[in-house]
């Protein structure tokens, strides 16, 4: 099946935390020696049964996987072609894929001593699934959140609170995601004896990349072993959306080398990729390096890096994780972009043909599927990664519709 | 020799340590930056750092931030900041220029197009903040084709072990981030300084500049008596905005006569 590829494309990153030229540890000195010993803390975690055995408890137990697939019969009709499956991460604890990551990296705080937890977060679904993990192990957490974010995720801001979380607003720069990240690096150098820095993506210095994709790849190993059950064969087309691309890496990363299965990553366009206002960075960006690895960027002509634009909290980031933008060049990959208008449609459509309300996030790939079912056969099965569920969007969808709430 | 080589071999002989203030570019425009330039150079200043503003500076605290976001209002590129340098170089050939920034802004440029344009500029040096030795081997074989020095950035949490690697290939100065944290925020004490700069000293004789958190004429002293020169910024970027650029140079002055009265710590 894979004879065209000597070398795998899972054995990724190298040694240099690198996916081809993709990664790496662009960080000031003071927290070098920091992400080395976490390096090397999760080098140890992964080789230890033990660590593996908490991890599936909380998995099992606590977060309730393994999560469901669910064949969205009424959707697959509506649009008269493929079988379209959700895998269900939005039946999660915490109502997204989110906390597979969180209950990884605080067991691995844990591990080191870590006496306290910093996150940072955009649509509030990180920070929300941080807060929990740090509600249940007594750990004090602190969330970084964008000024703008805070505004339009007022319901997340407020399970935070519940949970006993401290948010932070950060309003420099545009005030969101991005921004979120650099007050949250900035907090972890200046308390690096005592902290442990939960980031949400698969982004970041190495070895975030690759910690947040293990802990992320449950997604993709349960689904491949659900569709064999019900359907005894794999997807022809692996979908999800992509903001720093975690939920789509843990989607994907069992699919890499069956070429077979055609993946696709949805991009939030915005208002078009045509326009200045979208986080399209793989289809509109250049490499760079931000927070700490190298990758693809909305950035201008001179190096500086520019705001990025979604009706999604949490695909509103100017970067994108590295391990993307290496499939994005090798062509593994194909990136596509769905605007506000596309993902609003799919929105609706959704809840109203599943009974499923899906996070703004979910509904660009959802409106993606929409283009592409149609010309697909009643044979051809689409898994899509259903990450988050909708509940935190419904104030600013009223918004967009006009609605009152 | 370098000019930086030079500044600190001609200290060493005289018996006292180095001053080194910051000017953020085109904060708030290009002719404050070289009129800051141009005053510290004739008042006290052995060496200037120059900052090339950034969207996103991680290492920064809120002052040097809000300092590059006015410097990038005011149409700051890297381009510029050579530009400036090229017109500080007519005039003034002796005080050693650093530029201080962050990784993309030069990756965007091309590294080996920014060492050449920047050496020809009249560049001495560059501190990277995030370009760890790890990274490093991007910038350096360009860097020193071209003659600039890459300084290295020393942190409370770099182990000796670890020390020898962050120095390997470094040349000018060691930049010692004498807290952790982000610029402008804590001071390191004298007796942080006594246990700190002697770990350095065992593995490197590059002059050690101590940064982050410097701000009086009496802590530039506490500094000098241990290190080899102390870099002051967010202080001078606060009157800068409280004040003008003859306060901002006032202050450059007593930072200066702070440092000659210091007395080497035994």
């Amino acid at each position: 099946m894979n004879d065209l590829t000597p070398n795998s494309l899972r054995a990724w990153p190298d040694a240099r935390g690198r996916f081809g030229e993709f990664g790496g540890r662009y960080v000031a000195e003071t927290l070098m020696p920091l992400i080395l010993e976490l390096e090397q803390a999760y080098r140890a975690a992964k080789a230890d049964p033990e660590f593996q055995a908490e991890l599936d408890f909380y998995l099992k137990n606590y977060v309730g996987r393994p999560s469901p697939l669910w064949h969205a019969k009424r959707l697959s009709a509506h649009l008269g072609g493929a079988k379209i499956y959700f895998k269900r991460e939005e039946l999660n604890h915490t109502g997204a894929h989110k906390i597979n990551n969180c209950v990884g990296q605080i067991l691995l705080a844990k591990r080191m001593g870590k006496t306290r937890i910093i996150a940072e977060t955009g649509a509030g679904q990180h920070g929300v699934a941080t807060a929990t993990v740090c509600a249940l192990f007594g750990l004090p957490c602190t969330v970084y959140m964008g000024a703008v974010d805070v505004e339009r995720q007022k319901p997340n801001v407020f399970r935070m609170k519940l949970l006993g979380a401290e948010i932070v607003p950060v309003s420099s720069g545009a005030a969101t995601l991005k921004d979120a990240m650099n007050d949250a690096l900035r907090d972890w150098v200046a308390n690096v004896h005592d902290t442990f820095y939960i980031i949400g993506t698969a982004a970041g210095p190495h070895p975030y990349p690759e910690l947040v994709r293990d802990f992320q790849c449950v997604i993709g190993n349960e689904a491949r072993a659900q569709l064999m059950e019900a359907e005894g064969r794999l997807p022809d087309v692996a979908i999800a959306s992509v903001g720093g691309g975690s939920n789509a890496i843990g989607l994907f990363h069992t699919f890499l080398d069956e070429t077979s299965v055609k993946l696709i990553g949805v991009e939030a366009a915005g208002k078009g990729l045509h326009t200045n206002e979208h986080a399209a960075s793989l289809n509109c960006g250049r490499p760079g390096v931000l927070h700490g690895n190298r990758t693809y960027l909305l950035q201008d002509h001179d190096g500086q890096i520019l705001e990025a634009h979604s009706i999604s909290a949490g695909l509103d980031y100017p970067g994108i994780g590295p391990e993307h933008s290496w499939l994005h060049d090798i062509k593994r990959v194909e990136y596509v972009g769905i605007t506000d208008d596309e993902a609003l449609t799919a929105f609706q459509l959704c809840s109203k043909l599943e009974g499923i309300i899906p996070a703004l996030e979910c509904a660009h790939a959802i409106a993606h599927i929409i283009k592409i079912a149609p010309q697909m056969s009643k044979e051809e099965i689409i898994l899509l990664n259903l990450s988050g569920r909708g509940d935190k969007d419904i104030f600013s969808v009223a918004k967009y519709l006009g609605t009152e709430l | 020799m370098s000019r930086i080589a030079g500044v600190f071999t001609a200290l060493r002989q005289e018996g006292r340590g180095a001053l080194i203030p910051f000017v953020e570019a085109y904060d708030p425009d290009r002719a404050t930056s070289l009129t800051l330039l141009k005053g510290m150079a004739e008042n006290g200043a052995d060496i200037i750092e120059i900052g090339m503003p950034f969207t996103d500076p991680m290492a920064d605290g809120p002052t040097i931030q809000a300092a590059g976001r006015r410097g990038l209002l005011a149409g700051a590129t890297l381009k510029g900041v050579l530009g400036l340098v090229h017109e500080f170089r007519k005039t003034n050939d002796r005080t050693p220029l650093v530029l201080m920034g962050y990784l993309n802004p030069i990756d965007s440029y091309g590294v080996k197009a920014f060492c050449e344009d920047a050496a020809h500029a009249g560049v001495d040096g560059l501190i990277i903040v995030d370009l760890p030795p790890e990274e490093a081997d991007l910038v350096l074989p360009d860097a020193s084709a071209n003659g600039l020095d890459v300084i290295r950035l020393v942190a409370p949490t770099t182990s000796d072990a670890r020390l020898k690697q962050v120095l390997a290939g470094s040349s000018g100065f060691v930049y010692y981030v004498s807290i952790t944290g982000i610029t402008g925020t804590r001071t390191a004490s004298a007796a942080d300084l006594a246990r700190d700069i002697p770990r350095i000293r065992a593995v490197t004789d590059l002059p050690i500049a101590v940064g982050f958190g410097v701000r009086t004429p009496e802590q530039a002293a506490t500094v000098v008596a241990h290190a080899d020169a102390a870099i002051v910024a967010s202080v001078l970027i606060e009157t800068l905005c409280k004040e003008t650029p003859e306060a901002v140079i006032r202050d450059v002055r007593a930072l200066a006569e702070g440092i000659k009265a210091a007395r080497k710590a035994a």
